[in-house]
């Protein structure tokens, strides 16, 4: 074993997972450039790659073995840089983890990568999980890692592993072991019913984190706790709160005069950056969590909301009318050297500044249409890209690596209350891989978690 | 510009009258001769007894917040009776249709509350006695995405909040 090390548990009780590395099995070495997608460049052509079910001794084994492969199967497709092949074409069926595979019979289905991986269930009740990501076209393997866990965390290592296989694959961080909050929509239109709810970034075990009884909208995740700033219409006063996603406690953000809203978390997690309106007039403070002091960093008749730090918190973007209409603007974290960054045709809203700082995603409203876009932070109008346009696209959210957009579509709606529909899509920053993003309901409002820690 | 906003001021008044035509069967007290209302001055139903059929409603131009003469003819009226019933108070909710985002409505809707605040305040209302609330986009009173839904849920509702219960 080369590394030891375990993962934290991200609001859900015993689910600690114990992580090695392992060593290489070892193949005749052939003189190749290594397998590499490039993620960078516009359109790319996916990588195909084979994941066969992980070997199981018993029925449970090999249902656990399939559940894992299927996982880690619709994880690399949803990415769209990786082409699953379909498992009826395979020639060769693993049945021994610790021997090679015929890479002959992968190159013959053009598989480029080939990932295999076997469960076993301990003494103790928990399973082993072990996987090796192989490059076909050198016969080579590239990673090999095992797992254990209680079986019912099975989701939790197939997240893990598709993260190392797109690590080793793309040579960026993963964003598969990751969660979404965000707003379940049910009821008629005129009588919406909202509650926040967390479910994991591919949509499965979705659970609820209030009950319904207030408004509530906007959810955002703390970069380092278990912690949500969301907009909550308690006793019909809108404010923002902060809720533990593990132990349920929730408390309202300093003491104001009137609505706060439009919350989002500093890098560091010590402070909440909102608006706070007064006499119908929004500015932009930081309230520090610790010091427990606002601070006001915009003072002007105009709307100033939808504050989003830079990754290294020097700079706040948002959203002002100050010029007539709404607009993006950047400005230093103390709130001076304010500067406008959107130029375009159309109103622009929403900014949130990517994690890796080199883009700032908003929605455009122009001629009634609604637009997912990124453009860069320093307001060259020749940057800005729009990735999709419908009825109403709106509120996008990073994943943690800067590659993926996440937000929410709404169709028309009829005289007849149909359609009206309100669903979570995702789209890759080539602008071609657009996808739903399957919730129990009504979704709007998503926000990515960081990597879970 | 023009042509645009001129045509969605005449979907707005459409959209009212179309409601005030909806509100105008229920409104009326169909009590036996003689016995006067049924409610409790200062209550919310003789609030809108006095207003008239959507006189606790003012409505907004697409992004704006300035007060039209209908407008403010609806709040004079509003004035009047909150002048006529001192201990009353009221609660202003500031609402914005579905084609803008989500927290730069919640903005423009309590611009819309306030708007309405300060000129019951200007006709002599004393501020505290009006308190606002911004639903943003969240509370739409009309539900089809089009120009007629939308003129009726860009308003300012006005409503009772301290009267007897009926």
């Amino acid at each position: 074993m080369l590394e030891l090390k375990t993962k934290r548990c991200n609001g859900m009780k015993g689910c600690a997972i114990l992580i090695a590395l392992f060593g290489l099995l070892v193949a005749p070495v052939q003189a190749q450039e290594p397998l590499h997608v490039d993620i960078t460049e516009g359109r790319v052509d996916p990588l195909p790659i084979a994941v066969p079910d992980f070997i199981g001794k018993d029925r449970r084994e090999i249902s656990a073995g399939s559940s894992l492969a299927s996982v880690i199967t619709n994880n690399l497709k949803r990415s769209g840089l990786f082409q699953p092949i379909d498992p009826r074409a395979f020639i060769e069926r693993p049945s021994d983890f610790d021997t090679l595979p015929r890479f002959q019979d992968w190159r013959i289905i053009d598989s480029d990568a080939l990932v295999t991986g076997q469960v076993v269930y301990q003494d103790d009740g928990r399973i082993r999980v072990e996987f090796r990501l192989w490059d076909v076209v050198r016969d080579q393997q590239m990673v090999g890692k095992r797992y254990y866990t209680t079986p019912e965390n099975y989701r939790r290592v197939a997240h893990l592993i598709s993260d190392e296989i797109y690590e080793r694959l793309t040579g960026e961080t993963g964003y598969f072991d990751t969660r979404v909050v965000y707003v379940q929509e049910s009821g008629p239109k005129n009588n919406r019913r909202k509650r926040l709810a967390i479910m994991d970034q591919d949509g499965f075990n979705s659970a609820f984190l209030t009950d319904g009884n207030n408004l509530v909208m906007t959810p955002r995740f703390s970069p380092t706790s278990q912690e949500i700033a969301y907009l909550s219409y308690v006793n019909d006063n809108p404010r923002v709160f902060l809720l533990n996603i593990e132990t349920g406690q929730q408390e309202v953000v300093g003491d104001f005069p009137g609505m706060t809203f439009a919350p989002r978390f500093s890098p560091g997690g010590d402070k909440i950056i909102m608006s706070l309106e007064r006499r119908g007039n929004s500015d932009i403070y930081t309230m520090d969590l610790v010091k427990r002091r606002s601070t006001r960093l915009t003072d002007h008749p105009a709307i100033d909301t939808s504050p989003s730090y830079s990754p290294d918190g020097r700079y706040i973007t948002f959203n002002s009318d100050r010029s007539g209409r709404q607009q993006i603007y950047v400005m230093r974290s103390d709130g001076t050297d304010v500067r406008r960054i959107s130029f375009g045709e159309g109103k622009y809203a929403t900014p949130v500044w990517s994690p890796r700082g080199d883009l700032i995603a908003f929605t455009k409203i122009l001629k009634g249409r609604f637009y997912i876009g990124v453009m860069r932070p320093d307001g060259d109008p020749k940057t800005e890209r729009l990735l999709t346009e419908s009825f109403l696209d709106e509120g996008p959210t990073w994943s943690p690596n800067g590659r993926v957009l996440m937000f929410f579509r709404q169709t028309p709606s009829e005289v007849d209350g149909s359609g009206g529909t309100v669903r979570l899509w995702s789209v890759d920053l080539t602008g071609y891989n657009l996808r739903p993003v399957a919730t129990p309901g009504d979704a709007s409002d998503p926000a990515w978690s960081p990597l879970i820690k | 510009m023009n042509l645009v906003q001129s045509s969605k001021l005449v979907a707005m008044l459409a959209g009212v009258m179309m409601l005030a035509a909806c509100a105008g069967g229920s409104d009326t007290n169909t009590g036996p001769v003689d016995t006067g209302p049924s409610y409790a001055a200062g209550s919310q139903e003789a609030f809108l007894d006095a207003v008239g059929a959507r006189g606790d409603h003012v409505y907004f131009a697409f992004n704006r917040y300035d007060l039209n003469g209908q407008a403010q003819a609806a709040l004079g009226q509003q004035a009047a009776w909150l002048m006529q019933n001192p201990s009353a108070t009221v609660r202003v909710a500031g609402n914005c249709d579905e084609r803008g985002t989500r927290e730069y409505n919640l903005a423009l809707g309590a611009r819309r509350a306030n708007s309405v605040k300060d000129y019951l305040v200007s006709l002599g209302v004393d501020p505290s006695r009006v308190e606002t609330i911004s639903y943003g986009k969240e509370r739409p009173e009309c539900i089809a995405s089009n120009e007629e839904c939308w003129a009726i849920n860009r308003n300012g509702v006005t409503s009772v909040t301290n009267g007897p219960s009926s």
